[in-house]
């Protein structure tokens, strides 16, 4: 393994030198030729857009603060931001991985169709809204509207989870460790399965984690918001 | 888009750092708005009862403030002491404020007052935010708590009395990031009131509905609660007062706020990239408020209520 790492052609980038848009043409058009595997972004500076729309089996570590929609539109690289990222990270991810060491802003892994997103401390509102098929793993807290019409996939909270979790929620399951401030419509507390216990040991495994899956609790959707009844007068 | 940025220092022995960390705070949110900025920084109190510190704005730019300072001192018999930064000024007669700006009304009526109060002094006008930022001197301001903001127009004129922070009563100010629907609405009933406006900006109307409620008797937090109900539209507010520095967002949070504390201090931007460079950032508590969380830090118990 030592050997591997040692031998991966890196490249360091220095968005004091060269600036975001540039970075991520290389990103788009310049690694194939030159057959890096690994890129060190070096002075991010919270700058937004860091990484956006990778599609190659690359490591992109950012060695800072990331502004918002890093790693949006993710496809198989593998990004890591050792610091904090702003709003929208990892938005409408495909696949691959995008870790955030620190803290994120709303809307972290939205309406992703694969792929894994880590949080290793908060994310705040939004988290996962409208995703479609990706994992979210949140160390920390998730502010309100968390999972909002979240139509496929998973969104572990190990921390609390804010207002209104799970609003209109499709097919996507939530699981959370800490306290629920409150569910949103349609949204219901469910008995843990055996395949619950097996995927969340998966996923919280994957984002290095090592919390007991017997500590959390599953949130799914009711599935009475599927067939709407007038007579309910919007009491779900 | 607007960038907003706050910092209240801990520790009144550190107060010197507060004009070069809230500067390179405020040049950090250059990027969410460039057409105007401004600041308000709490600096050491004026002492005597009556007398009161004014920040003025000369819109022609070529007024003589020594000759200004010179005539309010021999209009009032007492001394004048002022500062001058090109069309800016801090001026503080030693006496009676009221006379003070009585004389000001009089004689010089095309200055206008940015603040007024016993710690407050503001600087605003039109510009990129770092030209603004070293024109007036941020950097060298020291006190106890700063307030600043990176204005992109999206609801009213680019102007320096557009700009923000809008100041109201004395050392009462507020900065804003985002719009306002119900602005006319409030700018009536505060003018059935008495109230005077300065200009047709939002931030002016959710400022002096603030600080009536003030005057009202709220504190601060139910001044902020009292919003809920008659403010409509969205907003990341940060309000300065002599002692305290507050913080809300909207009943949505549809404007961005990020917080990060320290022993030393409390930050506060719309953006981590304002943060990244504080000292200590890295240990940092960091959190974003959430929807109608009120924050209010008091530079004499530095303690949120949340």
């Amino acid at each position: 393994m030592e050997q591997e790492v040692r031998s991966r052609k890196a490249l360091e980038w220095d968005l004091g030198e060269s600036p975001v848009r540039e970075l991520n043409n290389y990103l788009h058009h310049g690694l194939a030729e030159d057959g890096v595997e690994e890129v060190r972004v070096l002075k991010p500076d919270g700058a937004h857009h860091i990484a956006v729309g990778l599609d190659a089996p690359v490591k992109v570590e950012v060695m800072g603060n990331a502004g918002y929609y890093v790693g949006g539109m993710n496809k198989r690289a593998e990004i890591t931001v050792h610091g904090s990222a702003g709003w929208s990270v990892a938005e409408n991810i495909m696949s691959g991985v995008v870790r955030i060491e620190g803290y994120v802003s709303e809307c972290a892994g939205a309406s992703g169709h694969g792929g894994l997103v880590v949080i290793e401390k908060d994310a705040s509102s939004r988290c996962g809204i409208s995703m479609k098929g990706n994992d979210i793993v949140v160390g920390g807290d998730v502010g309100h509207f968390s999972a909002f019409m979240a139509q496929k996939g998973h969104l572990v909270v190990c921390g609390d989870a804010g207002d209104g979790l799970g609003d209109s929620l499709y097919e996507a399951v939530i699981y959370v460790r800490g306290r629920i401030k409150s569910l949103g419509a349609d949204a219901q507390e469910e008995p843990m399965t055996e395949e619950d216990h097996a995927t969340l040991a998966d996923l919280l495994g994957r984002a290095g984690f090592d919390h007991d899956p017997g500590e959390f609790k599953r949130v799914a959707s009711a599935r009475k918001l599927y067939h709407w009844n007038s007579e309910h007068d919007q009491e779900y | 888009m607007c960038g907003i940025v706050g910092l209240l220092i801990k520790d009144p022995d550190k107060r010197e750092m507060l004009g070069r960390l809230g500067t390179e705070m405020l040049e950090g949110m250059a990027t969410r708005g460039r057409d105007s900025a401004g600041l308000a920084a709490y600096t050491d109190e004026v002492e005597e009862e009556d007398a009161r510190k004014f920040s003025l704005y000369a819109p022609e730019g070529n007024l003589d403030w020594g000759a200004f300072a010179d005539g309010m001192q021999e209009h009032l018999e007492r001394e004048v002491t002022f500062e001058a930064q090109d069309n800016h000024a801090v001026v503080v007669p030693h006496g009676s404020a009221e006379a003070a700006w009585g004389w000001v009304v009089e004689e010089h009526p095309e200055v206008s007052l940015l603040s007024v109060g016993r710690s407050i002094e503001v600087y605003k006008d039109i510009g990129h935010p770092a030209d603004i930022a070293k024109r007036y001197g941020f950097r060298d301001l020291a006190g106890s708590h700063v307030v600043a903001h990176t204005r992109m127009a999206t609801e009213s004129a680019v102007t320096w009395a557009h700009a923000h922070p809008f100041t109201v009563g004395e050392d009462f100010c507020l900065i804003h990031n985002g719009s306002l629907s119900n602005p006319n609405n409030l700018r009536r009933m505060l003018q059935r009131r008495g109230m005077h406006f300065d200009t047709d900006n939002d931030t002016e109307a959710a400022a002096r509905f603030l600080e009536w409620r003030l005057r009202e008797g709220d504190d601060l937090e139910a001044a902020i609660e009292a919003g809920f109900e008659e403010l409509d539209g969205f907003y990341t507010f940060l309000i300065g007062t002599k002692d305290e520095l507050a913080l809300v967002r909207d009943p949505f949070a549809c404007k961005p706020a990020v917080v990060a504390e320290t022993d030393d201090y409390v930050a506060i931007s719309s953006e981590f990239r304002s943060l990244a460079y504080l000292p200590g950032i890295k240990d940092a508590d960091v959190f974003e408020p959430g929807p109608e969380e009120i924050f209010v830090w008091n530079k004499k118990s530095v303690a949120a209520k949340r």
